[in-house]
């Protein structure tokens, strides 16, 4: 009996320290960023253009760039992941088609998004025969696809029949019940995905870095190469240049912050929603 | 009221939904469709963009250990090795933490600390893989070479078997500092699909085993694990193609040589860090076709690893209804 007491308290005791260990990584990332970050932030950030090397700058064309892409991508991306949602909770609930979708999906889900990016490397730079932050806005709405189709299907599920039921013995047609009646009931569902789609595309790096690529000047142009935070942070840190380190360390403080803020808004406000 | 009531739900109104249905139907199929089309036509752009590479190295693509730019030979021997290692490496490490942290939010944390707990275990898979390189770069290599391999290499170095594994020279940059890492980003994805597994266990089957004397540890090699077996070596298998992928962290921490060694205190490389560094810089169509050749390896391994963990984790769905 002493025996299995004592193993039962070194499990137990492994799990509390394997729970101590995920958090103290997650702290010194944190740590790490918050000190590196915040020493190196500056209004200037905000209002200059990525420098050259040994000078003085700031990231506003990399924010401007990477804003751009981002909303683009959402704009390409929403409505094409919640259509397949919709096929896949309301049309095609049962199908064949629906079933496979869905395992594709999460495989896409998961996928490497490097090779994502040399897939519109070779859709789109090379039919072009340039980079443009217009493929890069593609690369990320290939990414944030699956993210929608997953969460709309979902919540589109979560309905309740009766809903659908009622809108039917009304005389409503299919597609109007989906349109008026069950995106709105699905409404908190779908946006948590839309906002936790857009918080993991603001950081991705690798699909930019033969999509987008980089521009070290100001450049609204999305039909040309198109600065961005993600990358100017992985060039920036791989340079010898410690001003370069600093904005870098700047960038990757003002990323990390926006990106765990909007994850933890999802998530409180989705709980609340729940609950209502 | 009545008769205005009746003709509301007359047929005139059902065909002129009629219309709208079919298109309704049809764009939302036609986007389910585009999910397919989006998978098909990655991969049946890796498979093209790489056939150079494949038609002038054969095999010897898969097996070559020389990655030579100047006399345009490239085998991916080392990117596919360092690859493998550096997610072997993680899931060495993720896989007992994750499931520690998995018990430790199921069965043993105060009710009202699991769910802040759990998110932020969550957090970590948030953080965007940058910055996990950064911080490896800047500050975790650095803490490697001064405190941990230092010492790997005083107390593991000389070891028969495995000495040679640990020994070299401590410069913070290689094969387990990526791993080590690739091992903490991977933790969330397992912990969580692990945490829900655990806890779609029938509590008939957890009280049985309370009442016949079972300590919690018992428990949980006796009953949870047996009965989620299949669904959390799916969970092992979804962290094992996250590691296989991951790009930036590595890119950062790895080093980037293209020699093979036995050393994990070694520089190397893998086969996102390869594509990562020397796409942009690929002049000769051979060259990029090599890398894109390599990214069709990659993308053939992690489907395959992909569906695997899909099929695991489909049998604990069957088994119980749906737990993820």
């Amino acid at each position: 009996m002493l025996r299995r007491r004592l193993v039962d308290a070194i499990a137990l005791l492994f799990a509390g320290a394997a729970t101590l260990f995920g958090l103290f990584w997650l702290a010194w990332i944190l740590w790490t960023t918050l000190s590196e970050g915040a020493a190196a932030l500056k209004p200037s950030l905000f209002t200059e253009m990525t420098p050259p090397p040994g000078a003085e700058g700031g990231l506003l064309n990399a924010f401007y760039g990477s804003a751009m892409m981002v909303l683009l991508a959402i704009a390409i991306g929403t409505p094409i992941g919640i259509a397949a949602g919709t096929y896949l909770a309301e049309q095609g609930r049962y199908s064949k088609l629906a079933a496979i979708v869905r395992f594709v999906n999460d495989i896409l889900l998961s996928a490497p998004s490097i090779v994502i990016g040399l897939f519109i490397y070779e859709l789109v730079v090379r039919t072009t025969g340039h980079f443009s932050g217009f493929a890069g806005a593609l690369a990320l709405a290939m990414i944030l696809i699956p993210i929608v189709v997953r969460t709309s299907d979902e919540s589109l599920r979560l309905v309740p029949d009766q809903m659908r039921e009622a809108a039917f013995a009304l005389g409503l047609p299919r597609w109007r019940v989906t349109a008026r009646i069950l995106y709105k009931a699905a409404l908190s569902g779908i946006l948590t995905g839309i906002l936790l789609g857009l918080a993991r595309i603001s950081g991705e790096t690798a699909p930019l870095l033969f999509t987008a690529l980089n521009n070290q000047f100001w450049s609204a142009d999305l039909n040309a190469p198109l600065a961005n935070v993600p990358v100017v942070i992985f060039q920036y840190a791989m340079s010898p240049y410690d001003e370069w380190h600093a904005l870098a360390w700047a960038g990757a403080f003002v990323l990390t912050f926006f990106v765990l803020a909007l994850n933890l808004l999802v998530r409180f406000v989705a709980r609340k929603g729940l609950k209502t | 009221m009545r008769d205005r009531a009746v003709r509301y739900v007359g047929i005139p109104a059902g065909t002129r939904g009629a219309a709208g249905d079919r298109l309704f139907g049809l764009v939302t199929a036609g986007a389910a469709w585009f999910v397919l089309l989006l998978l098909a036509g990655a991969a049946v752009s890796m498979a093209w963009g790489g056939r150079l590479a494949f038609e002038t190295f054969g095999l010897g693509f898969v097996t070559g250990q020389e990655w030579n730019v100047v006399e345009a030979k490239f085998g991916a021997l080392v990117p596919i090795y360092g690859t493998l290692v550096t997610s072997a490496i993680a899931l060495v490490i993720a896989v007992p933490v994750s499931i520690g942290i998995a018990l430790f939010l199921t069965d043993i944390a105060p009710r009202w600390t699991r769910g802040p707990i759990a998110i932020a275990i969550e957090l970590l898979a948030a953080v965007p893989s940058i910055i996990y390189g950064m911080w490896g770069l800047f500050v975790f290599a650095p803490f490697m070479a001064a405190h941990i391999e230092p010492w790997l290499n005083d107390h593991l170095g000389d070891k028969a078997v495995i000495g040679p594994l640990f020994s070299g020279p401590p410069i913070g940059i290689g094969m387990l500092t990526a791993g080590i890492v690739l091992g903490i980003m991977i933790i969330p994805f397992i912990a969580s699909v692990a945490r829900d597994v655990f806890n779609a266990v029938p509590p008939a089957l957890k009280e049985a085993a309370v009442a016949l004397g079972s300590t919690r540890w018992e428990i949980l090699s006796r009953v949870t694990l047996p009965y989620t077996r299949s669904a959390i070596v799916g969970a092992i298998f979804l962290g094992l193609g996250r590691a296989l992928g991951e790009t930036m962290a590595v890119t950062f921490v790895l080093g980037n040589a293209h020699d093979l060694s036995a050393s994990l205190l070694m520089p190397s490389n893998s086969i996102a860090a390869a594509i990562a560094n020397e796409f942009t810089e690929a002049d000769t169509n051979l060259y990029r076709s090599s890398l894109i050749a390599l990214a069709f390896l990659l993308f053939v391994v992690t489907f395959i690893v992909l569906t695997a963990a899909k099929l695991m984790l489909a049998r604990m769905d069957r088994s119980f209804g749906r737990t993820h």
